[in-house]
């Protein structure tokens, strides 16, 4: 059955980049607000999944040539490494630091350990639920 | 100084990690496997000795002291688990090289064993009661990809009943987490203790608390009457991960049992401990029933595991420094054992062809060495001295003894005599007896097989042996059991 | 608001039950998921509900509420979520390969040994 699908694809191509933008915004949000990378991540997963829903597989494919296992372990290998960060200083394991830098166009930023953290958490999750939804819907 | 306990975990964890990204390299992660299980075994060693030397280790995770952080805690129970599971991993390890097959090693089976190995260190050495759900997660989640690995009929089947108990049992203990908190309003062990220690008044609605934690633990450690999903699960995925369940799984709970029954719920003994003992008693019966029942030999195997809970739980039950050394060598010498049995048996079926006690004879006519091990592992299961099941056995008994819980040592007694005849019965009809098949008909060989068998068989002789060179480190254990303030003095006080 | 929630929290794990008592494995799925969530709603409920102003730097009250029953129930819907994730493709890889979705039919000559 050949659905007429323009509807959505066009629509994807605009919700997309808004899904995929708050996504990140909501990421960056977690340390002191709500947000942080597991929402995040599931944010991005579902901004794919819905690329996936208006396209088909091969086409996904080719725009994002990922693959979604090895983001995954790159994802709890940066969390880990993150972790043990602390060990090398001398604390214990998961101890994490902060400080302000000031970057060029948005001036004073706090930047912390725990991001780096967030960000393997965040790679775990996309590469987690996007590999489970290739794996159900991928051999139909 | 280097803290080793946060060392035992990340070991298996980066190994585990590393080889997520070589799943199709299957000499380079058995290379990685052995050297990280290597390290990890020289690690938990050094951990041993330290604690021994210098107290019980901990570890503040993100250096948020408790009781208001997650601390991993390492005194001497937790120590000796660890240390037995990196000394049985190894052998798990190489009997898989050769018996698990190319196909499943390159669908990331050593990550999902190291990732298992994790989740189960994670358990033996974490202070925290959410972070042990945590740790127990863990570990079920990388057990429930290991069982169905492979996906085969079998497996697919077990597998989904084996998830749906252990998602209820993992709702279970996040309920009595719950009750728990809004109870004593702590999850810190030590500080449970402390609170429950310090209450005034009796607390019935703990001793609820305290037998729905029996039950969730009782569920992961196959105690009466919560074992009936056990006998299927363990003997439908290939032998080294039932090996390796057998030998590490079961033993969680236990330890869970043993850690809470010892430091936080120790309020109405009385009763709690009474009901422990019961149950105790029964997994032992109905254990040995369904092993002497069974004419498959895998099930006779996995029916000795529930045995073995029984026992290792009385001596909990007892609470007198007896019981709970002979509990400790007993579970020491039960993953030991008990890994080598499952391999022994994992190497009879595959040269048998057949798992029925019935189809086969005579196996030992061309395989004298598999034969003969397997007579040593039985006797050192049922403990004949010099061999390792011995000391913990007569450790037991004069703590049963000590309490007065005579019927339960009697009924001891007759289990361990027909756990003898369960397995000497294979020995007699598997392995001796007549041929069935000649040596050109049979299913399978055994190389790369016998060699992880007899460094577990050895280990076992030398734990019989060498029971003595332990006797000071299982003391030290004890020490804790018994007086829980060293224990919440170390993680709290210091 | 307790006593609602508890009351929640029981309706989530009666009809955890029943669903998981059912033979379709799709229900049985969604059982385990409604009793995770129960013990979720148990968990805040237990700990108090809202009893002052958010744990959050940079407000100035007298009282906070308990921030570790929602970080407890935050990691225990993580794992709940993989943990459905899983059962959810391991119930479609059974359907897949014993062409039933139904938990009678997964008998096989295996069972009964």
């Amino acid at each position: 059955m050949k659905l007429n699908d323009i509807v959505i694809q066009t629509t994807t191509k605009f919700v997309l980049f808004i899904i995929l933008a708050f996504s990140i915004f909501i990421f960056f949000n977690g340390h002191h607000h709500p947000g942080g990378g597991f929402i995040g991540g599931l944010m991005t997963s579902a901004a794919i999944t819905l690329l996936l829903l208006a396209f088909d597989f091969e086409t996904v494919k080719r725009i994002l040539p990922i693959d979604f296992k090895i983001l995954t372990a790159s994802g709890m290998l940066i969390a880990t490494l993150t972790g043990m960060g602390g060990l090398v200083f001398g604390g214990p394991f998961l101890s994490h630091t902060f400080g302000y830098v000031h970057l060029p166009f948005f001036g004073e930023v706090e930047l912390a350990t725990a991001l780096l953290f967030d960000l393997g958490v965040y790679f775990v999750v996309v590469g987690s639920a996007l590999t489970i939804i290739e794996m159900i819907g991928g051999d139909q | 100084m280097t803290n080793y306990v946060i060392w035992t975990l990340l070991i298996p964890l980066l190994a585990g990690i590393i080889m997520l990204f070589i799943p199709q390299r299957v000499i380079l992660q058995r290379t990685i496997s052995i050297i990280a299980s290597i390290i990890l075994l020289i690690n938990t060693v050094l951990l041993v000795f330290q604690i021994q030397t210098e107290g019980i280790q901990k570890m503040e995770l993100g250096g948020w002291a408790p009781p208001f952080g997650i601390i991993l805690v390492g005194d001497m129970l937790s120590g000796l688990l660890v240390l037995t599971t990196a000394l049985v991993i190894i052998p798990i390890l190489i009997y898989s090289f050769s018996s698990i097959g190319v196909e499943r090693e390159k669908k990331y089976y050593y990550s999902i064993f190291f990732f298992l190995v994790t989740g189960v260190l994670g358990a033996f050495l974490t202070g925290d009661l959410f972070n042990m759900f945590v740790f127990f997660e863990v570990f079920l989640l990388s057990s429930y990809v290991l069982i169905v690995h492979g996906s085969t009929q079998k497996q697919l089947r077990e597998s989904f009943k084996y998830v749906l108990i252990n998602i209820l049992s993992s709702a279970l203990f996040v309920i009595g987490v719950a009750y728990l908190y809004a109870v004593i309003g702590t999850l810190n062990m030590a500080h449970l203790g402390e609170r429950i220690a310090s209450l005034t008044e009796p607390a019935p609605i703990l001793t609820v608390i305290a037998l729905m934690f029996l039950i969730i633990f009782g569920l992961k450690g196959a105690i009466f009457p919560l074992y009936f999903w056990l006998p299927a699960s363990y003997t439908a995925p290939p032998t080294a991960i039932g090996a390796l369940f057998g030998a590490l799984l079961t033993k969680v709970g236990i330890y869970a049992i043993f850690r809470t029954y010892s430091i936080i719920f120790v309020h109405d003994p009385a009763y709690t401990h009474t009901v422990l003992g019961v149950l105790a008693a029964l997994t032992m019966i109905f254990g040995v029933i369904g092993a002497v029942a069974h004419k498959d030999v895998t099930k006779i195997l996995v029916y000795n595991v529930i045995v073995a809970v029984g026992f290792v739980l009385f001596g909990v039950s007892t609470m007198t420094e007896a019981g709970y050394q002979g509990a400790i060598y007993y579970v020491i010498h039960d993953m030991i054992i008990k890994a080598a049995l499952f391999l022994l048996i994992g190497a009879l079926v595959t040269v048998g062809g057949t798992k029925y006690l019935k189809q086969m004879g005579g196996i030992i006519k061309y395989h004298p060495a598999l034969g003969w091990l397997f007579l040593v592992a039985v006797f050192a299961l049922v403990g004949i001295p010099p061999l390792s099941g011995f000391i913990g056995k007569v450790l037991l008994i004069q703590g049963g003894t000590t309490v007065g819980d005579y019927w339960i040592v009697f009924l001891m007694m007759v289990a361990s005599l027909l756990v003898l005849y369960s397995m000497i019965r294979i020995f007699l009809q598997g392995f001796y007896g007549k041929s069935v098949l000649s040596s050109k008909e049979e299913h399978g060989t055994t190389k790369g097989l016998l060699f992880p068998i007899s460094l577990l068989i050895a280990l076992s002789v030398l734990l019989g042996i060498g029971a003595e060179f332990l006797y000071p480190f299982v003391q030290t254990a004890t020490e804790v059991l018994l007086q829980p303030e060293l224990y919440i003095n170390a993680v709290l006080k210091e | 608001m307790e006593i609602l929630m508890s009351v929640i929290a029981g309706i989530l794990f009666m009809v955890g039950t029943y669903l998981i008592l059912s033979k379709n494995m799709i229900r049985i799925v969604l059982g385990t998921n409604f009793i995770s969530h129960g013990a979720h709603i148990l968990i805040l409920t237990m700990a108090g509900l809202k009893t002052g102003a958010p744990p959050l730097l940079g407000l100035e009250a007298t009282n906070y509420t308990d921030p570790l029953p929602q970080a407890l129930i935050l990691t225990a819907i993580v794992i709940s979520f993989g943990v459905t994730a899983f059962f959810l493709v391991l119930g479609y890889r059974t359907y897949k390969v014993t062409g039933t979705d139904n938990t009678d039919g997964l008998r096989g000559p295996d069972s009964y040994d």
